[in-house]
């Protein structure tokens, strides 16, 4: 009952900074609101103790994600004409939004309810030990992977700064 | 393992998918587009979470990882190509910028 009231408590507080995200006039207010969703989200992991996601939350999205946004505002005119306008199409956005949630609560939200075949906690399963020993284990491959995409990642950001140096030349 | 939790999960997943959607259709600012785009992300690492929470299997918590990865390459991605399309048109309001339609 307290793991319930939790999540309730800090999924209203993320739902509500989600809102602001997507209505807050100024990018720099938009990007303050994301950090605290983030952050519920994160308190929300730790309340289900999945501390590993939690910490990745927290160090990989607030920590270095919203740095770069952040630097990135910085950096931008604020006579920006989006923001003196920002907003196109209220109405076909709320459409679309309400299609899609209705259609994923359809085929998400139906009948998982019930927890009749649900297995018993693992202890220390999504803790730092447990999770180091069973991610090298099973998904080591991947990991590789995903180094190689950081890779590609660095070397795409790179060739967009030497366009952007070329054409200031 | 209490199984209401885990619909208030997938119910809270939804609604911040839907709520970034609607950011997305919304918003003219590029910027902006990113952050409910990174809404929408979160929302899907949440579903993920949920049914590695429920099912006590690793799998949902590394598919997070691998997202944490995805998503750091493609914010340090687009806010290069924002500050480009910034430099280059003096705006990251995308109804002036006809080009990228389509």
């Amino acid at each position: 009952m307290t793991t319930f009231f939790l999540v309730a408590l800090f999924g209203l507080v993320a739902v509500l900074f989600a809102v602001l995200v997507v209505a807050a006039r100024q990018p720099m207010r938009a990007a303050l609101a994301l950090v605290a969703h983030m952050i519920s989200l994160a308190a929300i992991y730790a309340v289900l103790d999945v501390h590993v996601v939690a910490l990745f939350q927290v160090l990989v999205y607030v920590g270095a994600v919203m740095v770069f946004m952040v630097y990135t505002i910085m950096l931008l005119d604020d006579r920006d004409p989006s923001y003196t306008h920002p907003y196109t199409h209220p109405v076909a956005a709320a459409l679309v939004a309400l299609a899609v949630g209705v259609a994923l609560l359809w085929t998400m939200g139906s009948p998982t309810a019930g927890g009749v075949n649900a297995p018993a906690p693992v202890e220390g399963l999504f803790g730092f030990h447990g999770f180091a020993l069973g991610f090298m284990k099973q998904y080591v491959w991947h990991f590789e992977l995903a180094t190689v995409l950081l890779l590609v990642g660095i070397v795409a950001a790179w060739a967009a700064v030497r366009e952007a140096l070329g054409e200031r030349a | 393992m209490n199984p209401d939790v885990y619909d208030l999960l997938i119910g809270l997943a939804v609604l911040l998918f839907a709520i970034g959607l609607a950011g997305v259709a919304l918003r003219r600012n590029a910027l902006v587009m990113v952050m409910c785009l990174e809404l929408m992300i979160n929302a899907v690492v949440l579903s993920f979470v949920a049914g590695a929470w429920r099912t006590q299997t690793l799998g949902g918590a590394a598919m997070s990882f691998f997202i944490f990865v995805a998503v750091t390459c493609e914010v340090a991605l687009a806010m290069a190509l924002l500050v480009l399309l910034s430099r280059r048109r003096g705006s990251l309001d995308l109804g002036n910028a006809p080009e990228l339609k389509g």
